[in-house]
């Protein structure tokens, strides 16, 4: 068989779900990938691994997911040896055919003939006045704090926005034994029952969404559907005091709070391609920009596909069928032997999965609303705390009615998140100001270095 | 159809066309300006930012100094803060005989209203106490500075047109033609334009419509290489650069009051002319690592947030070309300005706009002719 082909020098960026599959179907055909992941451990964010010296067991950690969990990690150590396996190490920027990356302050470059790219996915979030407060948390942080640490974010913790990680987080937290002081939901009920039809495609995943509501309730958490948040409520030196709300009746509420988790589902980690060039498309279903993939994972560039929520956000056990398939499909670019049969199983089982995301997505609406409503002086961008008034100047003022315009003239998205976590508020921001769809204004350019990176990092020779 | 006419049309809405438009307006010229993309965005946008004299050829110095009274004027003159800041600037070199070099810079009697002042050995250290042990001398301009590039070019067309100007963004010129005494200019989607007299400041393009009138330049262009760090406490107001003949050392830095350091030299990339995109080579950050950890030792801790490129003209002795054209009456450049434009963008934008008003200029603007490259090219022309 061609070794020409075997030696095609194959390059995972991710150690989450899609990327565990990826290379677990690659190392079948027989090739021997590099898997570079950012962490310490695989696992990703959802089924990220505790530090070794930890002893919680997989029921405490995950959950319902639990058994998943535990045959990805076990998929996951059973690769190893069989592929270039290199933890704890961030892909900081990238040229054609070649990757740069970062070990503990050494630099090292890794050619590549292929790239699959499982970047994974980061929070949504959408701003709100006082969120600059210390004790203010994304969803995502809240989480993970729990599920490495086994800290919880505060004594009493509000999780307010909305989406599946809502519900989720919070319950975490009160089965972790934390006092949730209310969860507190953007998304009214209605919208809820007007997508159950596209959320029964995957009949498991809404009985546990309800399950998990069911045991909100009968822990006595307060959970209010269809609220306006007004503001995280304290001051720069003692933090988060509360969080002041409007209730879907109308009501001006305050509950008091020394921690509040944030977060609107999630946008995808999409930096290495943007700097590869690939192209992004506009999703209407969840308003955002994403990566333009065909089925099976294929960017725009040759040579460079993208599996699981960094390309579209599916969820987890869509990563995992998007892995295999990102990996199936460069077999076939490269000529390699596929079974067919396996290609249309994991096409079929994520077409479901899209019916359901789309239904997610419906289900608990990205509130572009509220970016028109911040007043002025709420901060837009936390990194260089720009106020929503400042970058609805630029818009005013200075005529800037695109992103990357504003940001030259506003400085958001400037920051150490390089827009990751305010751009897309930023964006509907600009839109409202200008009068134009959140499309129109387009979306926030890539900038190396995609994490930021120290200026004691070195080169090593290869 | 129907034809826009002005006085003066401008093509490339750059630093110098935008500062053009505004100078122009004040003189009662009626002005378009046709840029292809957005006002600021290659060359003008995203340079270093440095408002430096000291370094500059000699026999620009006339120049920067007018153009030096400019910012002095901001943001009165446009109404608008581009953070320009006379904080000053340090010229640093690692070797002696490089000091006896920056000395006879500051002793040139066209130097003299900088006050430079050389400082050595320990002097320098206890001035510039964060320096590296390797710097060995510096030459400092106690009123050069740095401002935002970001905000310049935008805000001077913002003030042309408040004036009175006609700015046409996302405006691609297709051709150019002098048709009797008259320039006739057409864009890629369709409209016509005319003007008696036209300023080209297309930077890194200026030498395609130069060369549609006869005069070609040995343009070529570069992408500068930049990046920022997190910010930390302001406590380097004092711009800083390296003097050198070696590419990899020469790299300056500057800290703004929010913290952030910005950083640019050394590696240039090659800019992708067809997308019009140029990167960041990762050799370039790793080379600005090493030598800043040389120039600032104190720096390592910091992280890098961004970094970016854009797209530059150089010719081949790093002077612009700048002035009435040898060829065309009514035609007049001012482009290529080889990666030090940004200080001298206001004085070029009012030196041009006095040419084209008056006819002649009370700066010297001789040594920038695109006459210099005449012959050059038609010897190059016969050779090939």
């Amino acid at each position: 068989m061609a070794t020409a082909r075997l030696s095609t020098r194959v390059v995972i960026v991710g150690a989450g779900p899609a990327g565990t599959r990826c290379a677990e179907t690659l190392v079948a055909a027989g090739f021997k990938p590099v898997l570079i992941d950012e962490n310490r451990r695989d696992g990703g964010q959802i089924y990220r691994r505790q530090p070794e010296c930890f002893t919680r067991d997989y029921a405490t950690l995950y959950g319902t997911e639990a058994d998943k969990a535990g045959d990805l990690h076990q998929s996951f150590d059973r690769l190893r040896g069989q592929i270039d396996y290199r933890p704890d190490t961030l892909v900081w920027n990238l040229t054609p055919g070649q990757l740069c990356s970062v070990k503990q302050g050494m630099h090292t470059t890794v050619d590549y003939d292929a790239l699959i790219l499982c970047t994974g996915a980061t929070d949504r979030l959408m701003p709100i006045e006082g969120w600059q407060l210390a004790g203010t948390y994304s969803l995502g942080g809240a989480q993970i704090a729990l599920k490495s640490q086994a800290v919880s974010i505060g004594h009493r913790v509000v999780f307010m926005g909305s989406g599946p990680l809502l519900y989720l987080v919070a319950s975490q937290y009160v089965k972790a034994g934390a006092v949730v002081a209310a969860v507190l939901d953007t998304s009214p009920l209605s919208k809820r029952i007007l997508a159950l039809p596209k959320l029964l495609a995957r009949p498991g995943l809404l009985f546990a969404g309800m399950k998990l509501l069911a045991q909100l309730y009968r822990a006595k958490i307060p959970v209010y559907l269809g609220i306006k948040p007004l503001q995280v409520l304290g001051d720069a030196a003692h933090g988060v005091s509360g969080v002041r709300l409007r209730t879907a009746s109308g009501k001006t509420l305050a509950v008091k709070c020394d921690a509040v988790a944030l977060g609107y589902h999630l946008r995808p980690e999409t930096q290495l391609a943007d700097l590869a060039g690939c192209l992004m498309r506009f999703d209407e279903a969840s308003s955002q920009w994403v990566l333009a993939t065909d089925e099976d994972g294929r960017t725009s560039i040759n040579g460079i596909y993208a599996a699981g929520d960094g390309s579209r956000i599916r969820g987890a056990d869509a990563a995992e069928c998007a892995g295999r398939l990102a990996a199936l499909a460069l077999l076939r670019d490269l000529r390699h032997p596929v079974d067919v049969r396996q290609v249309e199983e994991q096409r079929h089982a994520l077409k479901v999965m899209d019916e359901f995301r789309i239904g997610l997505a419906q289900a608990f609406p990205w509130p572009s609303a509220q970016a028109k409503a911040l007043p002025d002086q709420a901060i837009v961008c936390r990194c260089e705390m720009i106020t929503a008034g400042e970058l609805r100047k630029a818009v005013s003022e200075k005529g800037a009615c695109e992103v990357n315009r504003a940001k030259a003239f506003s400085r958001v998205g400037m920051g150490r998140c390089q827009g990751r976590y305010c751009s897309q508020a930023g964006a509907e921001v600009i839109a409202a100001a200008a009068g134009v769809s959140v499309q129109q204004v387009g979306r926030q350019r890539g900038q190396a270095p995609v994490k930021p990176l120290s200026m004691l990092t070195e080169e090593v020779s290869p | 159809m129907t034809v826009q006419k002005a006085d003066v049309v401008i093509v490339g809405g750059g630093i110098m066309g935008s500062a053009a438009a505004f100078f122009l307006r004040q003189r009662g010229q009626s002005v378009i300006l046709l840029e292809r993309d957005q006002i600021g965005q290659y060359a003008s946008g995203v340079n270093f930012g440095n408002v430096r004299r000291q370094g500059r050829y000699l026999g620009q110095l006339e120049l920067a100094d007018r153009s030096y009274g400019l910012w002095k004027r901001l943001p009165e003159l446009i109404d608008d803060d581009l953070e320009f800041i006379a904080s000053g600037h340090l010229r640093v070199c690692y070797r002696e005989d490089e000091i006896v070099e920056l000395q006879a810079y500051a002793d040139a009697p066209e130097a003299v209203q900088l006050d430079l002042k050389i400082f050595r050995g320990d002097e320098l250290h206890k001035r510039f106490p964060f320096l590296g042990p390797d710097v060995k001398g510096g030459s400092y301009a106690p009123h050069d500075g740095h401002a935002n590039p970001r905000l310049a070019a935008p805000a001077f067309a913002r003030a042309a047109r408040r004036l009175g100007a006609q700015i046409e963004e996302r405006t691609e010129v297709a051709e150019v033609q002098k048709v009797g005494g008259e320039f006739s200019i057409s864009t890629t989607d369709g409209r016509q334009f005319s003007a008696a007299q036209l300023l080209i400041t297309a930077g890194a393009w200026g030498q395609k419509l130069s060369a549609q009138f006869g005069e070609p330049v040995p343009l070529e262009t570069k992408g500068p290489q930049m990046a920022v760090t997190e910010p930390v406490p302001y406590a380097l107001p004092t711009v800083i650069g390296v003097y050198t003949k070696i590419e990899e050392e020469m790299i300056y830095f500057r800290q703004i009051p929010r913290g952030n350091i910005v950083i640019g030299g050394g590696y240039r990339s090659k800019p992708d002319m067809l997308t019009r995109r140029a990167l960041v080579e990762p050799r370039s950050i790793l080379n600005q690592f090493e030598q800043m950890r040389r120039l600032l030792p104190g720096v390592g801790n910091l992280n890098i947030i961004r970094v970016w490129s854009g797209i530059e003209g150089y010719l081949p002795d790093s002077l612009p070309v700048m002035g009435p054209s040898g060829t065309v009456d009514g035609l007049y450049y001012a482009f290529g300005f080889s990666g030090h434009g940004f200080q001298l963008g206001p004085g070029v934008g009012d030196v041009m706009a006095e040419l084209i008003s008056t006819g002649s200029t009370s700066t010297s603007i001789l040594p920038f002719s695109i006459n210099r490259f005449a012959s050059s090219v038609e010897q190059r022309s016969k050779v090939s």
